[in-house]
């Protein structure tokens, strides 16, 4: 029984973390169209701006300093974001091929940037002493960063679908997933969304970042390209463009690679989700949810 | 006096030349019919004034040069676009569709709810789920809630049900009797109702322009150019 706890709570934790990068890429395509293969760079961009902040604040208890770093890096994320999207992805919209080669090649050129300025080593990111430790959960012992992360996708998602839902930026994303041009006719700057749209998933992929730095305990470049195969993964499960979907599906995929890597062998989770993926493709091709932005 | 000029207005899509010079005026304050058969250009014309699709050419709205400008700058010169087949956003409610188009101060909620009441009742239902009366409804009222100049309305009666037709018609006259409007229409009866002037189009050129009831009393020659009796 307490296996079974531990592998569920851990598969939520690592689900939180598939939901943040998840939830910006899909609401990038349903809206843009855009297949954003640097947005794995956003996630990285937030760890190491949290890892280096936190490098430099020295004389600063471990927990406030965590907390300013990841702040900082949270907000180098999202500045991140913004700018690919005003400088880079603005002017291809409409030209898949080309966005396509600009993302993947900015995922390489920010992996290799990392690589080449603090090595290609992981970095220990030094962690508030509680997120190290354990929680007992009917006799499983529960690492208490998998609180905090589970905590913190929770948060994400209810504020995504506070956006969605209550604001008008909200209503033009969700109108736009479904019909861009439309909304361009009737007098809306969509543009402005994009770059909006853009900002929130850099910015919920550097919390990602964040998240992973706790989940690891250390940052490396790699760790944003590995990651961002499932974030794929997810989305392509939960329908694009749909936030509840994609947080169903963040979880399920989770719970599936924690569960097969312990009972079958590890390394057989992997596998396991392309193979979920698949019987999903097959089953519904358009995914659990394909609603537009919900 | 023109409250639109549409100068030698050429559009390429997919190396087919759809539109091939078209010229014509559209006066303040009156209502004027787009007409031809499938296929001349006609929804191409109204997308090309709004930007939705690259095109050469000279467009005046108010004087003024748009051709070129982005979509939502033109729309808030003061056009409103009823598009074909609707093209509400299903997965929204009606309420968050008219929420959607309202651009500037309130909006005039009172003016389309008194033109349309179902739209007030089904407020939350989603516009998906509507008929397709119902959606051609929410089409105009979304293009009504602004105080516009002009009106593009592309096929407003398409694929409804006659006693549909004759409701969504009726809206229209007193649309028009407010507005200006440009209307793509296949209905001549509607046209008849409603238009002062027409233009037709034939393989993307302007082929007749002139008052519309001059056009649709002369059989023969709404035969040769629309191929309807």
């Amino acid at each position: 029984m307490s296996t079974i706890v531990l592998l569920v709570i851990t598969g939520f934790g690592l689900g939180a973390m598939y939901f943040l990068i998840a939830s910006g890429l899909s609401l990038i395509y349903g809206l843009m169209g855009v297949l954003n293969f640097a947005h794995g760079a956003f996630l990285t961009v937030g760890a190491y701006g949290t890892w280096y902040t936190e490098t430099k604040l020295g004389g600063i208890p471990v927990a406030p300093r965590f907390v300013l770093a990841a702040l900082v890096g949270l907000a180098v994320g999202t500045l991140v974001a913004a700018l690919v999207e005003l400088v880079l992805i603005r002017p291809l919209y409409g030209r898949h091929i080309e966005q396509v080669l600009v993302t993947v090649g900015l995922a390489l050129c920010v992996t290799a940037l990392a690589s080449a300025i603090w090595t290609s080593d992981a970095q220990f990111v030094s962690l508030p002493r509680w997120t190290s430790e354990t929680t007992g959960v009917v006799g499983a012992s529960i690492p208490n960063d998998r609180w905090l992360e589970i905590g913190v996708a929770a948060l994400v998602l209810l504020a995504l679908e506070a956006f969605l839902r209550r604001t008008r930026y909200g209503l033009i994303v969700r109108a736009g997933v479904e019909n861009r041009s439309m909304v361009t006719a009737l007098g809306i700057d969509v543009r402005r969304a994009f770059t909006l749209v853009f900002a929130i998933g850099g910015l919920a992929a550097a919390l990602a970042g964040v998240l992973a730095a706790l989940y690891f305990g250390t940052v490396d470049p790699q760790r944003g390209t590995s990651l961002l195969i499932f974030a794929f993964i997810v989305v392509v499960i939960g329908g694009l463009g749909s936030i509840g979907g994609t947080a169903i599906a963040a979880v399920v995929v989770a719970l599936v690679q924690q569960f097969a890597n312990y009972y079958a062998s590890s390394g057989i989770g992997d596998l396991s989700v392309v193979l979920l993926l698949a019987i999903v493709l097959l089953i519904r091709p358009s995914g659990l949810t394909p609603a537009a932005a919900t | 006096m023109a409250l639109l000029e549409v100068r030698d207005l050429h559009v390429r899509l997919g190396g087919s030349h759809v539109l091939q010079g078209v010229s014509f005026d559209v006066p303040e304050g009156a209502v004027t019919a787009l007409l031809g058969r499938n296929g001349v250009g006609k929804t191409t014309t109204l997308r090309a004034l709004l930007g939705l699709v690259p095109s050469e050419g000279l467009v005046t709205f108010d004087g003024e040069e748009i051709a070129g400008e982005p979509t939502h700058r033109i729309v808030r010169r003061g056009i409103g676009y009823v598009p074909e087949d609707r093209e509400v956003f299903s997965m929204l409610t009606v309420s968050e569709n008219l929420e959607l188009a309202r651009r500037n101060g309130n909006g005039r909620f009172a003016y389309v709810y008194e033109l349309f009441p179902e739209l007030q009742e089904r407020g939350a239902q989603r516009a998906g789920t509507l008929s397709g009366g119902q959606q051609q409804m929410l089409a105009i009222a979304r293009a009504l809630l602004n105080e516009n100049r002009i009106l593009l309305v592309d096929e407003p009666t398409k694929g409804l049900a006659p006693m549909l037709v004759t409701e969504v018609a009726h809206a229209l006259e007193r649309v028009c009797e407010e507005s200006t409007v440009l209307l793509v229409e296949q209905n001549l009866a509607v046209v008849r109702r409603v238009a002062e002037h027409a233009v037709v189009l034939d393989t993307g050129r302007v082929v007749h322009a002139g008052p519309a009831r001059e056009l649709l009393d002369n059989r023969a020659r709404v035969h040769s150019l629309l191929g309807v009796a």
